[in-house]
């Protein structure tokens, strides 16, 4: 493949994901709608990209888990709710939200692996 | 003969779940051949601690509020066509809910209703508030020295099933591990032992996959353009299909809205997962990282490959504390010069809690620009956005004394007439928080018992 073929495009184009909370840790999967996007996205979503997306929230680790047989991802976020329901003064309390927090990211992919 | 097939419906997938999605359930249920389940899962982590101050206000009450409403309009049917009804509905009060259905079931003339109620989740019966205090918390907050509302044990399946097994049609837990709720009727069904790992993490899944209601169904999934969900009006609630060897077939209930699809099961299979080799219950610690999921008919789809190791020595415990107050006001400014305006109203709502000399936590947003995405203070630069619009300026504050709270709330509601030019719709709440924290607790501390009313 050349580099042409490769668009720019957030995740939210090629991805789905839903966040869940326990505590002051929050868990966001990740799912591509087409399975062939796994190791792309293995390669640009990693961990470190992930925490610089959620620092402003207070993140200080992210634990990334593969699941090839789905294919999908589950990101672990820790202190990233501000206290979560026990004590965050955020309007979304569980961070609910934030699984389209991660979907704004850029990633690069083939633009024929775009269509859902 | 163990039956080929069991079938179990979900009628509710949190406290304030849809009233009447239990019906449809119910209805597709009385068609099928083979024993027949409806799950209501109503119990989130603070939930007990609420029910638990309903009932010390009223000592009838502390179940879910919403028992009535959901059992009502499905009761009759269930007992006429051998669904039974398992739900950790009793909340902070099981004998209570039991006594409640028990009325409705007389009222319905539901012939001989055998109701089971699960106690022993209560660790305020077993440990002193001292020796709660003494376990290390492992999730949450520090117990602090306020009041202990609540300390409860999240039990396993086995006393559920020994219930069914003893002829309950109905069983109304408290607190106890929500796929406990599947779990314990499969248990019951195909006599799955303590050790046999794999068939309780099949098992396991397949009430993780439950739990939630909906979520698996198509909602809280919905994405326009993007994912589509016919008619999530009337999203139909999840039905699983679970054979003695373990195998799923996750699929909802007929004439409904919704979809079942690989993306709605794989979003629900990580919901609330840490590490998915490592999903630690009180029956069985699950292992999810090879599952696959297959469509293999319209709304109906398979799961398969869970794995399980030993269950845990410890059973995990939610404490919950006094939390003090949260105070939460609002006010919008809309039109010409909205942003400026709303800027404005932050500026002076900073000023004013300056003066209130208090170290309380205060948050300060613009709702309308980015709000739940910003960080723990909200955002400090609005220049991004229009300056027309919309916007709703937000103060929130938490802390031990009410008084402060409602104080910084009111600085909000002065600026009717001492703010900036055109504030409207003022609104406020002012709610007592729970703390909650988790901590392990030796198994064998916790006795259960189980009795029919």
């Amino acid at each position: 493949m050349t580099m042409q073929d490769l668009i720019v495009t957030r995740l939210h184009q090629v991805a789905h994901a839903r966040a869940g909370d326990k505590g002051n840790r929050s868990n966001i999967s990740l799912i591509p709608y087409n399975p062939r996007l796994f190791y792309l996205l293995k390669e640009q979503v990693t961990e470190s990209k992930v925490l610089e997306l959620f620092l402003h929230k207070g993140a200080t680790k992210v634990t990334r888990y593969e699941l090839p047989n789905l294919p999908a991802f589950n990101f672990v976020l820790d202190d990233a709710l501000e206290g979560g329901v026990n004590s965050a003064l955020n309007l979304d309390q569980h961070g609910k939200s934030l699984s389209s927090l991660l979907l704004t990211m850029d990633v690069k992919v083939p633009n024929d692996l775009i269509s859902r | 003969m163990a039956p080929p097939t069991v079938y179990i419906g979900c009628g509710a997938g949190f406290s304030g779940d849809r009233l009447d999605a239990a019906i449809p359930v119910v209805n597709t249920l009385t068609k099928k051949k083979g024993p027949k389940y409806l799950i209501f899962e109503t119990l989130a982590e603070r939930t007990l601690a609420l029910a638990q101050k309903h009932k010390q206000k009223d000592p009838s009450h502390g179940y879910s509020p919403f028992l009535e409403d959901y059992l009502r309009p499905i009761l009759k049917t269930c007992a006429d066509s051998g669904i039974k009804i398992v739900s950790n509905f009793g909340a902070a009060n099981p004998i209570g809910a039991a006594k409640k259905i028990s009325e409705i079931a007389t009222q319905l003339e539901c012939k001989s209703l055998r109701i089971a109620i699960i106690l022993g989740d209560d660790l305020l019966n077993v440990f002193s508030d001292y020796e709660i205090r003494d376990h290390p918390v492992i999730e949450g907050l520090e117990i602090s020295d306020q009041e202990i509302i609540a300390a409860n044990a999240y039990l396993g399946a086995r006393p559920i099933a020994e219930a069914l097994g003893l002829g309950a049609d109905v069983v109304v837990v408290g607190r106890c591990t929500d796929p406990a709720l599947v779990l314990g009727p499969l248990i019951n069904e195909f006599g799955w032992k303590e050790n046999d790992w794999q068939h309780l993490a099949q098992g396991t899944m397949a009430g993780h996959l439950l739990e939630c209601g909906a979520q698996v169904t198509g909602a809280y999934f919905a994405d326009p353009g993007y994912k589509d969900v016919p008619d999530l009006a009337e999203v139909g609630f999840p039905i699983a299909e679970i054979s003695g060897d373990g195998s799923i077939i996750i699929t909802k209930a007929d004439e409904t809205g919704g979809i079942v699809s690989e993306q709605t099961v794989k979003e629900q299979l990580l919901y609330e997962i840490h590490d998915p080799a490592n999903y630690y219950t009180a029956d069985v610690i699950l292992d999810i990282s090879n599952v696959s999921v297959e469509q293999i008919a319209a709304n109906r789809v398979r799961v398969s490959g869970a794995d399980g190791k030993p269950h845990p020595p410890t059973l995990k415990a939610t404490v919950s504390i006094d939390g003090g107050w949260m105070g939460e006001a609002e006010m919008t400014y809309a039109g010409p010069n909205a942003l400026a305006r709303a800027k404005l109203a932050l500026e002076v709502l900073k000023k004013r809690c300056q003066k209130l000399e208090t170290n309380y936590p205060i948050r300060f947003d613009i709702l309308g620009t980015v709000s739940v995405h910003s960080g723990d203070m909200g955002l400090d630069n609005y220049d991004s956005f229009g300056i027309d619009g919309d916007y709703r300026v937000r103060i929130a504050s938490k802390g031990q004394d009410k008084k402060i709270v409602e104080r910084i709330n009111q600085e909000m509601l002065s600026l009717y007439c001492s703010g900036p030019s055109g504030g409207g719709g003022f609104r406020q709440h002012l709610t007592d928080q729970i703390h909650t924290a988790s901590i392990l607790v030796d198994r064998d501390k916790v006795a259960t018992q189980i009795e029919f009313i």
